[in-house]
Parts: C-alpha cells; structure tokens; sequence
C-alpha cells in the first residue's frame, strides 16, 4: 500500500468521525495558534522598537548621572542618583573638539514634571529645559511656529513650545495656539510652536513634553546646582560624528567628566554612558526572552495535544480491532497497518497544525488592537516552526498506537466483539 | 492428476495457557487438489477453526510441515505469510467482516489494495467480481443496506478477486437463513466448478457437507474419517430433507 492510498484512508477515517477528530485537533490548534500569535506579536513588537531606535539616530549616546544598577551588557536596569549629577559645565566640557574629536553635538536636558495652566485648563506634564541642538538631535520638530532657539536660550526667555498632547489637553478648541500665554508653575510662558506628533516611542511619549530653554528652566522652574554653583542638568544627549565613532566618543566623554568630577584611577563612575545600541540590544534581548518563553508556553498545548491524539488514536485501535485483523486476514503487512495509523495521526495533527496557523495569522493582526502603531507581522518562522513540529507530535504520538495496532494478532483480532 | 494444492504432514497446533496446555490438532495429515470442493465437520471444540487458521496462513503449526501451491509456508515470516494470504487465499467468515462504513466495491477492492494495484485496474476487477455474485445493482451500497445474504456475497466476491488457489469458508452459512444459505454454497459451487478454485467450508450442518465432494472429519484435534461423498447435492436443485433423514445420510 502506497503513501497516498494510507492518506487516503486516514482522511476517510477522519470524516467518518468528524466530531471527534474536531475535538482531537483542538489541542493542536490552540497550541499552534497560540504559538504563531505571541511569536508574530514578539516579532512586531521587536521590529516596532527597532524602528523607533532607528528613527532617533543611532549614533546617540546619553550621559546620565549616578551609576546604573548594573554595567552587564543587558542592562540598564535602574538608574541610582547619587554623585556629583551633571551640570552644564559637564556638557559644556564635551564641546571641546580636541578633547573630544569623535563628538558632533551636544544637547544637554533639565527634566521635571510641572503644573501648566490655560484659562481654567490645567494639568501635570512633563517639561523639559533643552537647547535649540536637541530639535535635530532628537528628531524633534515644531508642527506649527518654532522651536527654542539661541536668542530664547540667550535671554532666558519665557517660551515654550508645546507637545501634541499637551495642546490636545489645555486647547481644546485650537489645535494650533502659537502666541497664547500658559502658566507653568504659575510662571507666565508665551507659546512658540507647536511640536510635530511622533507617537509613543521607546522612552516614552514625547507628545505630552513641553520644550522650554534650558536656561529658563534652570532659573525658574527647576531651580538646582551642584558644588561648584553651576546649574544642574538631568541629562546629556551626545552625538557622536559617525555610528561607528560611537564607541570612542563614549570613551572621550568617560575620560572628560571623570576629570570634572575628580574620580580617582579605579574608582566607579559617578555617571553613566548608554548608547542607542545597549538599549536596542538589551531590549531585544528581553523580548527574544519573553518570545521564547510565550513560544513554550504554546508548546505545551501542544505537547497536551498531542497526548489527546495519542489517546484518540488508542481509542480508534480498539474500536477497529476486527477492521485490522480484516485488513491482515486479505494480505496486509505489519507496515502496512502501521502506516495506516501513523498516517491519520499525521493527518489528525497537521490539519489541525494549518487550522491553528490560520487562527494565528488572524490572532497575529490583533496586536495592533493594543497599539495602532505596531505593524503586525505574520512570523514566517512560527509557521514553519509550528507546521513541523505538529507534524512531528502526530507522528511522535501516533507511533505507539500505530505500533499496538500492527502487532495484534489477526486471528484474536478477527474474533474481537 | 497435478500435484495437491495443499499438503499437510503430521500438523500439530498446542497452545499453551500458562501451565496448561492444549492439543488444538495432533497430527493432522490431509491433502487437496485443485478443484477440490471439501468440507470439514467435527464437534465444537475439535480444531476446526485452529485447522482452518493454519491453512489459511494465519497461524503457524506447532510442528509438521504445510506446502500451498508447492511451496512450504508453515514457518515463513509475517510479511511473506501476508503476502501469500493476499494472492493464494481467500476468506469468507461466519461474520463477512466486512468494514462497516465502506460500500461493496470499496470491500471488494480492499486485498487489491495491498496487492499494490493500481485504482482503476481495483475497480475494474471489483466491479466484475460483484457482478459475478450477482450484486451487480448493489455495489455503491454500504453493508447496512444490504442482506445477510447479499453481505456474504460481497464478502465471496472479496475473495475471489485475487484469484486466489483456495478459498476458505468457516460456516459461511451459519448466520444466513436457508435460502440465502442454498445461493452462497451454489456461488461456491459455481466457483469450483467454472474456476477450478479449491473450496473448502467448515460446517455443522450435514446438507451444507452434502453439497461437496469430500467430508473430512475432525475429533480431538485429529482426522478420524475422510470420506467421499457418494452424489453430491447441486445447490438450488435438492430440497432440504428432514434433519433425522439427513443425519442417517451423512
Ligand atoms: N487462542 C487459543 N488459546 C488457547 N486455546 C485455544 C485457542 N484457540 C483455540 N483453542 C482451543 O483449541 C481447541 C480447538 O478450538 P477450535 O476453535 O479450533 O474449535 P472449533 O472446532 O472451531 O470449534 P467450534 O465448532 O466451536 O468453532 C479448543 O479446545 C479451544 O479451546
Ligand atoms: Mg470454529
């Protein structure tokens, strides 16, 4: 008996009980559905992030002060205050071309939550203090009017130019209120610009930010300054000339504030230096983690199903007892009955297995329910990947019932009631 | 005369139940020749059916020596006893076993099957198998749809269709009323006589021995009586005698 009779065979046994075989897929079906869901979902999710990353610039570096908990690759897991902090002289310092050659730009940041007000509107947001460099450092451009520029920086102006959702929120009723006056914390600020909406991205949503100079902001709003009277800030940005200077500018920018901050030969840093790759690659490492673990979490439906098929197929040997002592009386072979078994196991689990990928395929666009901005994508390898391990379970479950089935003994089985 | 299509010498079958054994044949010496039409009687019990799986390649004898067709089968292994069961032999149950969720064709192809036929040769030849038993008009239908009679003959045409040198019938009419019973064992006859196909049926019934040539009798595992039978009946054409008149008879 050939493949294709024994395939034939299995499909007509299959339909003769078409509940039951419904029934005995369920487990492969959630199981590969489940598989090729959260494996497409990490997927989006990781090419999501990626993205973002890649939309910031690769060459960024940031310097924040205090050490992060931990210097494994892996890791900026929290970061601990403590030390000196930065200030301006630090990001001043970094500007040095020949103390630093590998550095293009410098944007240092003041960042704090503040009440802003307009009319009887008001709400917490997040404002930061930054210099007119963090607009093309960060990608960062004003929809409508403009963004802080030297004069404002200069003269420690009262400008803001505000987020998306920080207009959505305080205007309701003007999307673009470029020369209407706000008061953050109850100092009066006149409105610049309005900031092109980015979406959420990888820290955080840059939509609810009000932009103020960092002067301004470091005189009145966040008032802090460190020994030697100069004004605190909570974070550098640093670009390095190219991606692949990235690397030594790191190491110039270690070399000038440990200077600054008089850090004696094999003492730690009082300050840390992330590059764009630590986070994307630290991030990517959680979420290949998190798919890993998602992805077994679906192999176990799957192996529950294949146990279900391994108890369906025993319960279908018995049942065709006679059938098979039949099948051997007119000349079948202790193969061809095992075929026969293992065959519709198969069959059982592969049907099953593509039944789940469609599922999956489906469940694999849900993930843009959570966020809009994710592209699903259909994880090709999850198919593959859930296609032969179905395969596989039918065929690994099917064997001892097919076994059982071709070692009855045909004169026993024939008399079988 | 051509040689015996089967030869058994001195085929003993014991079976062994834990300590205890049984004798199911004691030195069982019998020989057929093509277009032999046979029938085997013997009390319940006396190894008709054990005689019967040996013949048929079902089982192994214990010990002696089983030709078919030439050729010594009693100890070959499993895939050559399956393969000689598909192309020498054919089986008729008490039972017709037939698969309950296929139609007669389907039944009727099944030892093509593992032949390695092709599909349409299969239904060629079960279509004219079926139609050769006479159910022509029935062969889409599924054993449920069909008579104990009509069942029995899908299970002949089954095993026939391989052309088989003997056909083996254990009480293949003990399930059937009378008359459905007097048109197998005419099929049979016709079998034998048209075909040259050896036929031998186990039965307790003595009209059914009758209609063969030769009764051989089975007691405790041995042949004690080997007979010819002096005018065998023509199915269909002798009535059925009382069965006080048939036991003196027989
Ligand atoms: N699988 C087996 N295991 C043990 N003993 C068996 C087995 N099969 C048959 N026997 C024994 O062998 C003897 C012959 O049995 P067999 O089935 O051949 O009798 P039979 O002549 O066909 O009887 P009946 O007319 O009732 O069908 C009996 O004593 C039976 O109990
Ligand atoms: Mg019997």
């Amino acid at each position: 008996m050939n493949l294709y009779e024994s395939f034939r065979l299995a499909l007509r046994a299959l339909t003769a009980n078409k509940l039951r075989a419904a029934l005995t897929m369920l487990g492969i079906i959630i199981g590969v559905g489940a598989v090729i869901t959260l494996m497409s979902a990490g997927q989006a999710v990781q090419n999501y992030v990626t993205d973002q990353f890649r939309g910031i610039g690769s060459n960024l570096l940031f310097i924040a002060p205090g050490q992060f908990a931990s210097n494994r690759r892996g890791g900026p897991a929290s970061a601990s205050t403590g030390g000196k902090g930065l200030t301006n002289g630090d990001a001043e310092a970094l500007r040095d071309p020949l103390a630093a050659p590998d550095i293009a730009m410098v944007a240092p940041e003041l960042t704090g939550a503040a009440t802003i007000k307009y009319g009887s509107e008001s709400a917490l947001f997040s404002v930061s203090g930054v210099l007119p460099e963090y607009s093309t450092l960060r990608n960062a451009y004003p929809e409508v009017g403009s963004f802080i520029n030297e004069q404002d920086q200069a003269a420690g102006s009262r400008v803001v130019a505000l987020g998306p959702d920080v207009v959505k929120k305080l205007f309701p009723e003007n999307a673009y209120p470029v020369g209407a006056i706000v008061r953050i914390d109850d100092v009066a600020f006149k409105v610049v610009g309005v900031m092109h909406a980015k979406g959420g991205s990888g820290f955080g949503n840059e939509d609810n930010v009000a932009f103020i100079p960092l002067s301004t902001a470091q005189t009145r709003i966040f008032p802090s300054r460190g020994g030697r009277g100069d004004y605190h800030v909570s974070l550098v940005y640093v670009q390095a000339v190219t991606e692949n200077r990235s690397n030594a500018a790191a190491q110039e920018i270690k070399e000038i504030i440990r200077r600054r901050h008089s850090i004696k030969p094999g003492d730690e840093d009082d300050f840390s230096v992330v590059s764009q790759a630590d986070i994307l690659s630290s991030f990517t490492d959680i979420l290949g983690a998190l798919t890993v673990f998602l992805g077994a979490i679906g192999a176990v439906s799957l192996l529950v199903g294949g146990i279900g098929i391994m108890n369906i197929m025993l319960v279908s040997v018995t049942e065709r007892t006679r059938e098979i002592g039949l099948r051997k009386a007119v000349g079948a072979r202790r193969r061809d009955i095992l075929a026969q078994f293992l065959v519709e196991s198969v069959v059982l689990a592969v049907i099953g297995g593509i039944i789940g990928i469609v599922l999956g395929a489906f469940g694999s666009q849900a993930i843009s329910l959570f966020n809009k901005d994710i592209r699903p994508v259909l994880s090709v390898n999850a198919i593959i990947l859930a296609t032969s391990v179905s395969a596989a379970v039918g065929l690994f479950f099917g064997i001892y019932p097919a076994a059982r089935a071709a070692s009855l003994d045909p004169i026993a089985a024939l008399r079988y009631e | 005369m051509a040689g015996p299509v089967i030869r058994l010498e001195n085929v003993a079958r014991l079976y062994r139940l834990g300590d205890e054994e049984v004798q199911a044949l004691r030195g069982v010496s019998l020989s057929f020749y093509p277009g032999d039409m046979l029938s085997v009687m013997g009390p319940s019990g006396s190894g008709k059916s054990t005689l019967m799986n040996i013949l048929g390649c079902l089982d192994r004898p214990t010990s002696g020596s089983y030709w078919l067709d030439g050729e010594e089968v009693g100890q070959l292994k499993d895939s050559r006893l399956a393969a000689i069961r598909n192309r020498k032999i054919g089986f008729v149950f008490q039972t017709f076993n037939l698969l309950a969720r296929t139609t007669a064709l389907a039944n009727c192809e099944l030892p093509l099957i593992y032949s390695g036929m092709g599909q349409r040769e299969r239904r060629e030849r079960a279509t004219a198998a079926l139609a050769q038993v006479g159910l022509g008009e029935r062969m889409h239908h599924r054993p449920n749809e069909l008579s104990g009679g009509q069942q029995q003959r899908v299970a002949i045409a089954r095993a026939l269709i391989n052309r088989p040198a003997i056909i083996l019938a254990d009480e293949p009419t003990g399930n059937l009323d009378s008359k459905s019973g007097v048109e197998i064992l005419r099929l049979l006859q016709q079998l034998n006589q048209q075909q040259g196909i050896t036929v031998l049926i186990v039965t307790h019934d003595p009209f059914v021995a009758r209609h063969t040539q030769r009764i051989v009798r089975v007691h405790d595992g041995q042949v004690v009586g080997d007979d010819a039978v002096a005018q065998p009946l023509v199915a269909g054409e002798a009535v059925r005698p009382s069965d006080a008149a048939l036991a003196a008879t027989v």
